[in-house]
């Protein structure tokens, strides 16, 4: 008999029994509604333990990776430990502060080493400590196996709580404490001919740095179409280093784009929001696997623009940056 | 032994087939996508392959009470007989998509219709 533990608590399952019957058995209430292993209301995790295939159908690979379950018709194979979806169960560690570099006048980058083992998917994103507790996240640009350390693109905000003290407090050689890995936004393997869209703007570029780069070390094949905006040409970044990636892969595409066209426009800048200019060029989308990151309105926007351009809902990943503007 | 309804559509897999053309086309019809403004889009499909099984005959545990609850708010905010005959017209539209036959687009059909009342609150 499998035991399922929630909330710290050992309860046994008997047999035939999904977790959601045994952990409704016991008076735990577990949101649930069709119980058909559809509606995926009862949406959980496996911390420990893995849960069966048979739980998982239908539900985002992303998610399957993550060991998302549906509770309702998970009869579990082994022990579990399990947490309702959302609930973040994240380990606080310290890292060293390696690095820090300006990509672009207002774009820092910071590279960081945690101090233990540290397993994550480029594109997802952690969460930063200042000492006295303030806390914000920064998607990962940097992409395990292949990068030491970990690489945030941390935009410094005119009054930004967290950034300005990035900016002006932290330094090589400092420990802060960091949480994570959380967020679903990253590339998972297979489907390699699959052609990929990934649209973001300011530093959404971060977690598609990652994504983009981890696609290539993973051989994928299929055309990667990368369109990155800003307010500005002065607020584009990696410019040079997309550039030289999309000379080294024939399959790589960059577009940069800016919505005011400024003095120093370079050649080879779109003047269109980059959220556009993806539509404008690919109008069809049936059949790619799409990554949208930065501007919450913008991701919003061009999720359903490219579900009715045709693209599955299964293979539209999303990182909506919200920004908080608090002085607390 | 009669196939069922759900069995005769295609089961899991026309569920799956249906759900992204039904949503598409919720989303572009512009007598009921004011209801959909600003919902979580990847919830919403959830729900709506729940509905989809629902209607296809398929393995549910959906009650009335469930069906009021679920659109109590917005039968606040309007929702009326026009909107469910807008959706009914364009799940037919969906399974017309997909090949199904027009006998079994009506039996569907006559399944989301079973919900008229309860989803109205009525």
């Amino acid at each position: 008999m499998p035991v399922i533990t929630y909330d710290k608590q050992p309860y046994a399952c008997e047999d035939g029994e999904t977790v959601l019957q045994c952990l409704t058995r016991h008076g735990v209430a577990i949101p649930s509604s069709c119980e058909s292993g559809v509606c995926q209301t009862c949406l959980m995790r496996g911390v420990q333990g893995r849960p069966p295939a048979a739980a998982q159908q239908g539900l985002k690979d992303t998610l399957q990776a993550q060991h998302y379950f549906m509770a309702c018709v998970c009869e579990p194979g082994e022990d579990m430990e399990v947490v309702l979806a959302g609930a973040d169960v994240t380990h606080l560690l310290e890292a060293e502060v390696m690095a820090k570099s300006a990509l672009n006048d207002d774009i820092l980058r910071i590279l960081l080493k945690p101090a233990q083992p540290f397993d994550y998917k480029a594109g997802q994103f952690i969460n930063l400590y200042r000492p006295d507790g303030v806390v914000r996240s920064y998607s990962l640009a940097s992409v395990p196996r292949q990068d030491e350390c970990l690489e945030l693109h941390v935009r410094v905000l005119p009054g930004g709580n967290m950034s300005t003290w990035v900016r002006d407090e932290m330094h090589p050689g400092d420990t802060v404490a960091i949480e994570g890995p959380v967020g679903d936004c990253f590339y998972v393997p297979g489907r390699p001919e699959q052609p990929i869209l990934l649209v973001g703007t300011g530093t959404g570029l971060a977690p598609l740095w990652g994504v983009l780069r981890d696609a290539l070390a993973q051989g994928h094949r299929g055309q990667i179409h990368l369109f990155h905006g800003s307010y500005s040409t002065a607020g584009l970044y990696l410019v040079d280093e997309l550039r030289a990636l999309e000379e080294a892969h024939d399959n790589f595409i960059y577009t940069p784009c800016a919505d005011e066209p400024g003095d120093d426009m370079n050649a080879g800048v779109t003047c269109e929001r980059a959220d556009l200019a993806a539509l404008a060029a690919l109008p069809d989308l049936k059949s790619w696997r799409i990554y949208l990151c930065g501007h919450p309105d913008m991701v919003d926007v061009m999720k359903k623009k490219a579900f009715l351009a045709g693209a599955s809902l299964s293979d539209i990943y999303t990182d909506p940056f919200v920004y908080s503007m608090t002085s607390s | 032994m009669t196939q069922s309804l759900y069995d005769k559509i295609g089961g899991e897999a026309a569920v799956n087939a249906a759900v992204d053309i039904f949503y598409r086309k919720v989303l572009a019809d512009d007598r009921i996508n004011g209801f959909f403004e600003g919902v979580d889009m990847e919830k919403q499909a959830a729900k709506q392959k729940a509905f989809l099984t629902f209607a296809f005959g398929g393995p549910n545990n959906y009650t009335g009470k469930d069906m009021r609850e679920g659109h109590a708010h917005l039968v606040e905010r309007g929702l009326n007989d026009s909107h469910v005959d807008a959706v009914i017209e364009d799940l037919g539209a969906t399974l017309k998509e997909l090949n199904v036959p027009d006998e079994l687009i009506a039996e569907v059909a006559a399944i989301a219709e079973s919900v008229r009342d309860d989803v109205l609150g009525r």
